[in-house]
Parts: C-alpha cells; structure tokens; sequence
C-alpha cells in the first residue's frame, strides 16, 4: 500500500467532499443525497452559532453528568507494575456509555431541520438506548433497529428502550447483527426521507456523519487533555481504545492528534483469534471496500460480498471501521491491534476484581491490550484507556462465557 | 458525451418507430442458481422484453426490499459472483446480440474485482450499461467516467428527492436513459402516481432528450400500461422475482415447468406495452 504524505495537520480532514485521503466519501444512493447534503449544511450552521453550543454544553453538563472523570486506577497500576495507568470514566456518563455525547448532538440537529422522528441502528444497545433515551427527552418519536441475534444477546437494553418510548424493529436479514440493522435503517430512510433524522452511532457512514459524530465525541479527548494536565502536569504518554466503527477511539484520539509525543493505540475485536477467520478486525484483517455509504477497511472476501464479523461484545461486531481510522492507521499515526474474546473477558474480570469497575466487554478489549504493555513500561509512562461503557449489559454474556448460571 | 449508438440507442429508436414504450424487466443473476437463471435469461426475449436488467447480488442491498434481498442470498448461497453474472452475458450474446443487456447492483464488487479489469471483461462479455445504486454523481470519478470512456452506458436513478438543483449534476453525465424511481423508497415499494410521473418526466425532458424509464413498484400489466402512457419505457423487478420465488420447489430449485411459468408472467407483463398504439411521451424523440 502507498503511504500517503505526512499532512502538516492530523486534524484538518475530512476534506469537502468527506474524504480521509482515500477514505470516505458519500456512496448512497441518489434519493438519500439531497438528505446528507441539508444534513451537512445543517451542521455547518449550527457548528457556528453559539446557541448550539451553548445548549449542548448545558445539556453535556446536567444531563449527561460530564465532565466524566479521569480516575488514576491505583490496584490496575500495581498489579501490572509498569506504566501509569488512567481511566477516562465513560461508562459514568447517563446512559452508561459514550454513546449519549453523540445523541445530543444530533438530536440537537435534527431538532433544529424539524425532524420529527428519530430511527438509529444499534448492536450491543447502547446506541439504541441512548438514542431512546434523547427521543424521549425532546419528545420525538423513535424507531431502532436492531438485528435478532442482538436482541436475544442484549435483551435488557431493548427492554429499557421500551421502557424509553422506542420501538425495537427485530432485523431478520443477513446474519442479524449490527451491520444487517444498519442497512435496515437505510431502507426505512430512503422511504421516509422528509419527516425521518437518521441518528447514525458511530463514525461510519457517507460524508457527513464521520465528521458530525467525532466532533461529538472530541468532548472524551478534549476533557482528558485538561484533566491530564491538571493531574500530572504534562499530557499522557498512550491513549488506549476500543475500535469497533471507532467512535470512542476517534473521540478521545482526535484532540491529541498534532500532539507528537502522544502515541495512541486502537484495540479491534479479535473474536476466536485473527487465524480462525471469526473477528471482527477490519484494519487488522480487512481489505479495501464500500460499504454503508464510505470507503474503508471492511471484512469481505474474494467477489466483494461483505463477510460476518464476530466479537463476544455486540457492540464491537461490525465488519467495517470508520474511514478516519482507516487513514490513521494507513498514514501510521495510530497503531491498529487486536484482542480476542479470551483476553477481553480475563481484562474484564481483573478490572472487576481490582478497581470494583464493571467494564463494557467493549472497553475491555482495551484493557486487554494495557494488560499486554503495561508491565514492560516506565512507571512514570501515563496510558489513559478510555473506559467507554460500564459492564451491566454485559452480564449475561459473561455468565454465559464462564459458565456460571444467573 | 456523444457516444456512437449501441444496442440501448438502437432498441429505443426501433421502439420509436413502432410508436410504443419499452418493457424492461429486472432478474437477480444466479437466482435461484445460474442454470435456471440462464434459462429465464435467454427466454425473456421471446416473452416481450425490450431491455433486460440482470441483477449483480450483492451481501448489503441497502436500497433494496424483501424480495430482491432474498433473490440475492439466493444467489449468493448457489455461488454465484461477479465473474459468473458476466459469463451469463457473455454466453446470452451467442444466441442474441440486440436485446441490451444492463447490470444492476452495488459498488462494493465491482471495487473489488478493479474497475479496470470490470469495464474491460464487461465489453468482452456485451454488456450495454451500468446502475450502480450506490454511486450518486458526487463519486462519478470511481466508475461512471472510466465506463462512459469504455463505451458502456451510466444510467442513474432519479428520484422524487432529486430537486431541480441538482437535477443538471445528477443528468450531466447520464447516458442510455433516464431510470426514474418514482417513489422515494426502497425496491418493491407502493406505486407512484400516474400523474405525478408525467410531471417529473417533463421536468427531465428540459434538461435531456434521453429515454426515461421509470420503475419502482409497478406489479401488473395494468400498472405497466399505464406508465406505458407517460413514460418512455417500465420497468418490474420485485414482482417477477417474486414469481420466482412462488415456483421454488423443494431444495431451493426451479423445474422447467417453473421457468416456462416465470417467463408467462413476464409475457403478460410484457402485453401492457403493446395495448394500443399509444405515442411515446413527448420528449424523447432525439
């Protein structure tokens, strides 16, 4: 592959017409054009006026809880007996997750365009949830689909939409998973293209969502760079995240981006293991396609037919990646590994066992990577994982996993 | 672009000069396998079909229903791939070379297979043109420049959304005919009005003198003959998949009384083009 140029600015894309170098871009079909062309005029607008900003901070503030705190993990730190180590409290937000800073945003946004109803994807739930959870506090109607495989996994999350007003639409294409729930609420778009706001979780999809849905997230990054400096006096030495579409890796990286000395780490599902070809690591694994509206690493095989992701977190089992990683890792500035089912649930465990944290299996794929590199650190080297949802959800799985009964 | 007339220019002006519109009908390549599908292929001349537009599966039909879904996993599950859907076209122009051939599906598997080496094998198999549902005219640089250098027709979806704005970008680089979708809305949806068609079709008729077509929830002749009246041409794809569909036997496969059954249907179809005499729509005489 052809390493593109250092760019004088990490920070400066995508360009106008939504590409990271290679990546992105808008593949949808014509009916879905004019929607993402208002859609990001909408955005530029309400980027510049400081009414938006000031209602989201609000919002941010007293609905969200933020600013989330970043926790030095003491008992993570001694065990490992290397770098320092640091969690970005995500899983603190309302909600449970990072997820909800991207819901206020948009749903700031599709108030704004007059939408009056709200339909999102979502795999593990937590999308969804969130996505329930800003619909009902703005009063607008909610639609989430959401593949059956999923529902069966994560049954109290579609419960607690319910509960929120959602309604849960089973998608009982394809494999029944995430990305088969993304293509559902395409379908529903392409139809109700005037009334509906399409309320995408992660930083995939056509130009201008990966754009719109980092900016939200930057809050993760932009806080830490405070907090971290307030802490320590310096910025850290590794960020460490999660990628499944990437949105918290892309919301905590971001603001660090130009900062030289600041390496970064994004840990992908490893499933069963790279070899046994049941993952969900596009960049580590994948080739070159499109899919769901943008150019990126995806899991496809010889004819270009996409190929089944698998992670034991619902929410990492996708087989694309947002187009921004895509390039990062292409250009080299983010380092692209992986974990697997195994090692997330052993780093699941140890965080509940030593930080009396309950970690998303999702983050957990995080913290698997920090218990690989941890030891072999400085103890003045700061890593900040971010810790991007609490575990709740997640015990069923688990249990299951363990083969213990609940 | 001027192009040097092909077998889509040539079938629209002999359908011209016979004062009627075109039937054009949808099938999903490999569906339920390639055998049968290549028997329904080659019939569908013989049935009435002025155009024909085979389906190239697809995992993650974004823009399409239930049915042309299923006709896809179809496929895919029998084997079917690209370089397959091409050897379709190629062993079809042995025994035909002026019905016009035009694939339809998702970007994804041209990507992959290269666009170079697609447009290429493409010519060489008789392909006429191209509907690529998921490239709008802001990516025309990925394929529709490249096809349209390589003689091969870019025919783009128009849609009830496509505002006069962008109506010039969107046409600029169309060639073949105009596909208008009259409804907003994903394959196999509810029908648009008759009048609101003609409406539009005057709208592009300003701006092209292609051929418009329109498809998207037209299930019978009745519906084909009334768009017959407005339009250029009509096209049915859901309803003959789903006939398709209907006829599976055990195992998934088609018998021969099946393929005869599907191609009847499409016959009748087909009947609703050539009702009356009715004059093609203003506008498309070039």
């Amino acid at each position: 592959m052809n390493k593109p140029e250092r760019p004088n600015s990490y920070r400066s894309l995508p360009d106008a017409d939504g590409h990271f170098g290679l990546f992105g871009g808008r593949y949808v079909a014509e009916t879905l054009m004019p929607l993402i062309l208002d859609l990001e005029k909408a955005y530029r607008e309400a980027k510049a006026d400081p009414a938006f900003k000031a209602r989201m901070d609000d919002l941010m503030k007293n609905f969200v809880g933020r600013p989330s705190p970043l926790y030095f993990a003491e008992r993570l730190t001694e065990h490992f007996g290397g770098a320092k180590i640091y969690l970005k409290r995500e899983e603190l937000n309302h909600t449970g997750a990072h997820k909800i800073n991207n819901c206020i945003g948009q749903i700031l946004l599709a108030q704004r365009m007059g939408k009056k109803r709200i339909i999102a994807e979502t795999g593990a739930g937590q999308h969804g949830v969130a996505t329930a959870t800003v619909a009902a506090r703005f009063g607008l109607e909610c639609v989430i689909f959401m593949g059956e495989t999923d529902i069966e996994r994560q049954k109290p999350n579609v419960f607690r939409m319910n509960l929120l007003g959602a309604q849960v639409v089973p998608v009982k294409s394809g494999a029944r998973t995430l990305k088969d729930a993304m293509n559902e609420a395409l379908r529903d778009w392409v139809t109700n293209v005037d009334s509906t706001y399409y309320l995408i979780g992660t930083v995939a999809g056509p130009h201008p969502y990966p754009e719109l849905v980092r900016d939200f997230q930057s809050v993760i990054g932009i806080e830490t760079r405070e907090q971290m400096l307030a802490a320590e006096g310096r910025l850290p030495d590794t960020l460490v995240a999660c990628v499944g579409g990437g949105s918290n890796a892309i919301g905590l990286f971001h603001p660090f981006l130009d900062d030289e000395n600041v390496a970064m780490t994004a840990v992908e599902a490893a499933g069963h293991g790279i070899e046994t070809g049941q993952h969900a690591a596009s960049i580590s694994a994948g080739s070159l396609g499109v899919l769901h509206g943008n150019r990126t690493y995806l899991l496809q095989d010889e004819d270009g037919q996409i190929t089944e992701a698998h992670s034991i977190s619902a929410g990492l089992d996708y087989p694309g990646v947002g187009p921004e990683h895509g390039y990062l890792n292409d250009v080299g500035r983010v380092q692209y590994v992986s974990a697997t089912d195994k090692e997330a649930l052993d780093a699941f465990q140890l965080c509940c066992q030593l930080e009396g944290i309950i970690p998303a299996l999702e983050s957990s794929h995080a913290l698997a990577h920090v218990a690989k590199v941890a030891p072999g650190l400085a103890k003045d080297h700061l890593i900040v994982v971010n810790l991007s949802g609490r575990g709740d959800k997640d015990i069923f799985t688990v249990a299951d996993a363990l083969g213990a009964k609940i | 672009m001027t192009m040097t007339p092909g077998r889509i220019e040539r079938r629209f002006d002999a359908l011209r000069a016979q004062g009627r519109a075109a039937f054009v009908s949808f099938i999903t390549a490999g569906d339920p396998n390639i055998e049968q599908s290549e028997k329904i292929l080659a019939g569908l001349p013989a049935a009435g079909v002025d155009i024909i537009e085979l389906g190239m599966p697809f995992t993650d039909p974004m823009a399409d229903g239930p049915a042309i879904q299923a006709a896809g996993l179809r496929a895919l599950a029998s084997g079917q791939t690209l370089r397959k859907t091409l050897g379709m076209v190629e062993r079809f122009r042995k025994t035909d070379n002026d019905t016009p051939i035009v694939l339809m599906g998702y970007y994804n598997p041209i990507y992959k297979y290269g666009v170079g080496a697609f447009l290429a094998d493409a010519v060489k198999a008789g392909v006429d043109g191209l509907i690529v549902v998921d490239l709008p005219a802001e990516e025309d640089a990925e394929l529709c420049e490249p096809a349209l250098a390589a003689g091969i027709r870019f025919i783009r979806l128009l849609t009830p959304t496509t505002d006069d704005k962008r109506l010039e970008r969107v046409i600029g680089n169309c060639s073949g005919f105009l596909y208008y979708v009259s409804v907003t809305g994903i394959t196999g949806a509810a029908k648009g009005a008759q009048g609101a068609v003609g409406a539009a079709r005057k709208r592009f008729a300003a701006k092209s003198d292609l051929p418009v077509v329109v498809g998207f929830g037209i299930r019978t002749a009745d519906a084909v003959a009334e768009i017959a009246a407005v339009a250029d041409g009509a096209v049915v794809g859901s309803a003959i998949v789903d006939r398709i569909a209907n006829n599976l036997g055990p195992g998934g496969s088609l018998s021969d009384e099946g393929v005869r059954d599907v191609l009847g249907f499409v016959a009748d179809l087909a009947s609703g083009v050539r009702r009356t005499n009715q004059p093609v729509a203003a506008g498309g005489a070039r």
